[in-house]
């Protein structure tokens, strides 16, 4: 088996359906009946984009797991998120500004996968791209509105910019991993998507009139299994159907 | 939900090139820009079209429904104005 693509595979899976099921909580109680459906809809794109990641990881992987396998039958240690996305969704300010980080990362992100020399991980990313083309505008938009909005509006998206910070850095890290993958141009040197991503997010934060927080020392650990609190909780709920009714259909 | 609704805008689809832009439903939206995306998402979500348009509700100048009969009923009796006396040829598929 290919370790490390697999691996690398579960991570973009991972973070994909974490996120995806976070925005999911938002179902029923958005501060807009449009807004409960825009959010229901990247909700929906991450997890398609999950569902495609973890079935190519259990193809990879070749055990005869499939992605709903790989979803609701591993533990919160198992899980290679980026910790960025298993933070609790608090208010709609920490949502939209979780969402608009991660967004901008990914548009970056999908544009140099979409380079692979894996013709499958790059059709993955080419077709998550023009969806993280849109996540991005509608998060960057709400961002703009909320934090050059109503003093409280702004208070709340900057106290949320700042309480993230911390949790961005993840998302270029180069470990062995990665460097492996980079070395047989199947995965880019996330390192190298820095400098892009600083600049779509400078242009939204001063656009929003938004303060960006100094780069400091940074969170770290999703990608290797070390999670927080909030990721066993997300679990519980998300696996309680098919672990209770093991093969349920419906 | 919030008590205080944003203004009401009416959304426009066009199903695919060559067909005119059809009234789908409305949405509500803080401003224009917002109107476009929120349109997108409830009502294109599946594949319903390749054109929108958003228009203000208060922009929409209606017909009064009490001119019901003097604007419409008496058009009732002009079935000349039908193009009901033509044969239509079986290859013209929209008229």
């Amino acid at each position: 088996m290919d370790q490390g693509l697999f691996s690398y595979l579960l991570r973009q899976g991972d973070s994909c359906l974490i996120l995806g099921h976070r925005l999911s909580e938002w179902c029923g109680h958005a501060p807009q009946l449009e807004l409960d459906i825009a959010l229901a809809n990247i909700a929906l794109d991450l997890t398609g984009q999950a569902d495609a990641f973890l079935g190519l990881a259990a193809e990879v992987e070749g055990q005869g797991r499939d992605a709903d396998a790989l979803a609701f039958h591993r533990d919160v240690l198992d899980y290679r998120n980026l910790l960025l996305v298993e933070l609790p969704n608090e208010d709609f300010g920490l949502t939209i500004a979780r969402q608009f980080l991660f967004d901008a990362w990914q548009v970056e992100f999908y544009g140099a996968l979409a380079r692979s020399s894996d013709q499958r991980v790059a059709a993955l990313a080419a077709k998550g791209l023009r969806e993280a083309t849109y996540h991005e505008r509608f998060s960057g938009e709400w961002l703009v509105r909320l934090g050059d909005g109503t003093d409280e509006s702004h208070a709340r998206a900057q106290a949320a910019i700042d309480e993230l910070w911390t949790y961005t850095g993840e998302m270029f890290e180069c470990d062995a991993l990665v460097a492996g993958l980079v070395e047989r141009g199947i995965a880019p040197d996330h390192r190298g998507l820095k400098a892009a991503w600083d600049a779509r997010v400078a242009d939204v934060l001063a656009e929003a009139t938004l303060r960006r927080p100094a780069d400091g020392w940074m969170q770290s650990g999703g990608l290797k299994g070390r999670h927080g609190e909030a990721l066993g909780h997300l679990l519980a709920e998300m696996q309680f159907l098919p672990r209770a009714y093991p093969g349920a259909r419906w | 939900m919030s008590q205080r609704d944003w203004p009401l805008y009416e959304v426009f689809v066009r199903a695919r090139n060559g067909m005119s832009h059809r009234h789908v439903g409305s949405v509500h939206a803080a401003d224009p820009a917002m109107a476009v995306e929120m349109a997108r998402d409830v009502y294109t979500r599946r594949s319903e079209g390749v054109s929108l348009w958003v228009v203000p509700s208060a922009a929409i100048i209606a017909s009064d429904p009490r001119d019901k009969d003097v604007m419409f009923e008496t058009m009732g009796d002009k079935i000349y104005r039908h193009p009901t006396f033509y044969d239509i040829p079986a290859d013209v598929k929209n008229i």
